[in-house]
């Protein structure tokens, strides 16, 4: 037996001897990074819905500041499928955007110690003004984002905001304004009904998109004690009286007949389709919603988002407060052979003009400080960033999501059950918090705290 | 030419096993050794943890609710197919009368009957989301139709009808290809057998009991090991079709779901190989389960 764990807890697969030495060039004014002479640059990105305009003007810039170097730029769908092997043989490229359904897991790689550290860019002097470092260039929470214990491993490049979406022109049209309580939100509720259109739609088929409005409520409620709370799996964490109102709040739409019938079963296209064609008022979603439904949403609809509504008048977070992460995840491989370029890439990647044209070719918020001024913006672009705007720094988000999947996937399921009626607020929060003790309770899962 | 006989069976046969070992037997070997690690995919390094996998899997809440839906679906899938299929193709080869005919344009619905396995699994479970789409989906539409509005739900989003809605499917996909190999194998049966028992009297139902059954059995037994290795799999359909997926509330989750998420989602790879470790005797139990419960005297047609 012994023999056998000895060959066991061995390598997995052939490679992955200890990182090569760090190639290094001359650190100058120009080059602060340090970026060897004429090394090449690899870089593999996600090919999803922002495209990959704003990441080949990067490589542009990086070409012009480093001309003898040779960079090629690879975009995929499913990152992980191809990067996992590389990984694990310790060839991996020098910068990857890990992001897509197919990613891999970052905390798992930064565990494995497959990622660099990044607070070096962090405190390099930026593109756009060499007094100005990249870590002052990022909107607040984007470099919290990307910390696992104490390191920044990751940059996220979208900043995506969660609301209530609705439609501008139909709201103007019936008189309706958009509520900023709770209470507020029940009573348009029956006006709409009584106009013959259903007052609430949502992706059914994955239930995180209610969550969303819910955790928001929540934290609205409780305030950023109880959104750690639950991060930190703190005992009762989903039984305080903020996540219970919350759960409340929403079942009230489900007990009062304010969603659309089936959207329990509604994939997120088809709650998005049937939203667009005015079958329902109000849909959960995030920022991304509009570049999403770019081809669907009718001339004139004017796509909006408004705040989660306040849950009661006691609430910790004023009514402006929005559930606001950064996604798009940019990493250096630990393991890369070229990782003082790929640190060069993301100081490109991140100044302000890379930034201007993602904004205007992916109709997405960039993370760097005012990309998008004076910059003309569609409809909902322009709602997200008021909402931003409006909410300053009462911009919150949950980490349990990514810390511990095992328990999204619970919460979702019971998420889905609370929608569909079949639970109760009460057995939802039993049911989330006997999940959550459980991965506390897992010597196996890696805890993290906030 | 005895050593030229030997290269040449060597040369032949090198090949293919080099193939089957490489990318067969290999990966199983693999397998089953980091079932018995805890590694997470990603490092080179894999720590030893012995059978510790295989414990946790049996306090695994939703491993459990897989293995309860895939034996409904092991139970269900091989036998409402095979009794499908054997009902077509017993239409098509006796139904038109006593003698060997089937019924009229049986020719046209051999072809249309096969026209399912030509669908990929990813197209299926993209059309049947559209059968099953709540309110105005095909179904519910078909139910109102004909007086049975009583009858519409969310399909795939109710906890007691997602596993059968996606069960349907399955059966559905597969009962074309069993149509073809079972109609093959009773057009095979001698004509003089079946026209001395009818001759003796015997009416379509008694022959095809009696005669066509028990010469086509072999077909069946085979069927019957196919369809239960579909019915343990289902992955690909609930991830396209269902809530969730494996939803709602954990009803239509299979164990290549369970174990795809713990090694993908959750980076557990170790845990993952012990499911499918796992997976790989119970189809091994059950495929040998099925040839010794189906046994029967072989008959001999000299």
């Amino acid at each position: 037996m012994a023999g056998a764990a000895a060959v066991l807890s061995g390598c997995v697969t052939a490679g992955g001897d200890d990182p090569a030495e760090q190639a290094t060039g001359a650190v100058t004014e120009d080059n602060p990074l340090g970026v060897p002479e004429g090394a090449d640059l690899e870089v593999v990105m996600f090919d999803g819905g922002y495209g990959q305009e704003y990441t080949q003007h990067a490589v542009t810039l990086y070409e012009e500041r480093h001309p003898d170097a040779t960079v090629t730029h690879e975009g995929l769908q499913k990152v992980g499928e191809v990067l996992q092997p590389r990984f694990v043989s310790g060839e991996p490229p020098d910068v990857v955007d890990n992001t897509g359904a197919g990613r891999l897991d970052i905390a798992a790689l930064a565990e494995a110690g497959q990622l660099t550290d990044l607070a070096e860019l962090l405190d390099a002097p930026s593109l756009d003004d060499p007094a100005v470092k990249v870590r002052d260039l990022l909107l607040p929470g984007v470099v919290a984002d990307g910390t696992l214990d104490g390191t920044p491993y990751f940059l996220n490049y979208s900043y995506v905001a969660w609301g209530i979406w609705y439609s501008r022109s139909l709201f103007e049209s019936k008189g309706w304004t958009v509520p900023e309580t709770w209470d507020d939100m029940l009573a348009l509720c029956g006006e709409i009904k009584d106009a013959g259109i259903a007052p609430w739609t949502w992706q059914g088929k994955f239930p995180e998109y209610m969550m969303d409005p819910l955790q928001s409520l929540a934290a609205k409620a409780g305030g950023l004690d109880l959104v750690y709370a639950v991060d930190n799996l703190e005992a009762d964490a989903w039984r305080q009286d903020g996540m219970l109102a919350a759960a409340d709040a929403i079942h009230r739409l489900v007990t009062g007949g304010h969603i659309l019938e089936g959207s329990e079963g509604l994939s997120h296209t088809e709650a998005q389709n049937a939203w667009c064609n005015g079958e329902a008022a109000f849909l959960p979603c995030g920022s991304w919603i509009e570049g999403e439904q770019q081809g669907v949403t009718p001339e004139g609809f004017d796509m909006a988002m408004a705040a989660v509504p306040a849950l009661s008048g006691a609430d910790a977070l004023p009514y402006g407060a929005v559930q606001g992460s950064s996604s798009e995840s940019f990493l250096v491989p630990a393991q890369a052979a070229n990782p003082r370029g790929g640190l060069e890439y993301l100081r490109c990647l991140f100044s302000g003009e890379v930034a201007r044209g993602f904004a205007e070719s992916a109709k997405a918020m960039p993370v760097v400080k005012g990309a998008t001024e004076g910059l003309e913006l569609s409809s909902g672009l322009a709602s997200v960033a008021a909402a931003l705007e409006a909410a300053g720094d009462g911009v919150f988000g949950y980490k349990y999501r990514t810390w511990y999947p095992e328990l999204a996937v619970e919460v979702d399921t019971a998420t889905g059950e609370l929608l569909a009626g079949r639970t109760d607020p009460e057995q939802w929060s039993d049911r989330i918090q006997a999940a959550a003790d459980a991965v506390a309770a897992d010597d196996s899962v890696a805890k993290y705290e906030r | 030419m005895r050593h030229g006989k030997y290269r040449f069976l060597i040369g032949a046969l090198a090949p293919p096993l080099l193939l089957y070992g490489v990318f067969v037997v290999s990966p199983y070997a693999q397998a089953f050794s980091l079932a018995l690690t805890d590694w997470d995919g990603l490092s080179a390094e894999a720590g030893f943890v012995g059978l510790s996998n295989f414990a946790d899997l049996w306090g695994d809440k939703l491993f459990l609710a897989a293995l309860r839906n895939n034996g409904f679906m092991i139970l269900v899938v091989p036998t409402a197919t095979i009794a499908l299929a054997l009902f077509f193709s017993a239409c098509l080869t006796l139904g038109g009368g006593t003698r060997r005919r089937g019924v009229r344009g049986s020719g046209l619905y051999r072809i249309v009957y096969f026209f399912p396995q030509l669908l990929s699994v990813a197209i299926l479970g993209v059309l049947f989301q559209f059968v099953y789409t709540p309110g105005n989906g095909l179904l519910n539409g078909l139910l109102g139709a004909v007086g049975l509005g009583g009858l519409e739900r969310a399909w795939l989003a109710d906890p007691a009808s997602a596993l059968p809605a996606v069960t349907a499917v399955m059966i559905w996909s597969a009962v074309g290809f069993y149509v073809v190999l079972f109609t093959a194998a009773m057009e095979s049966v001698p004509v003089d057998v079946v026209e001395a028992a009818v001759l003796d009297g015997a009416g379509r139902f008694t022959v095809f009991r009696r005669i066509t059954l028990p010469l086509v059995w072999d077909s069946v037994q085979v069927a019957y090991v196919y369809l239960g290795i579909l019915a343990l799999d289902g992955f690909a359909l609930v991830q396209i079709m269902t809530v969730g997926p494996g939803g709602p509330d954990n009803a239509t989750e299979v164990i290549g779901l369970t174990l795809y998420r713990s090694a993908f989602t959750y980076g557990e790879f170790g845990y993952a190989s012990a499911m499918g470790v796992t997976l790989f005797f119970i189809t091994l139990t059950l495929t040998a389960l099925a040839l010794r419960a189906t046994k029967r005297e072989r008959v001999e047609l000299a």
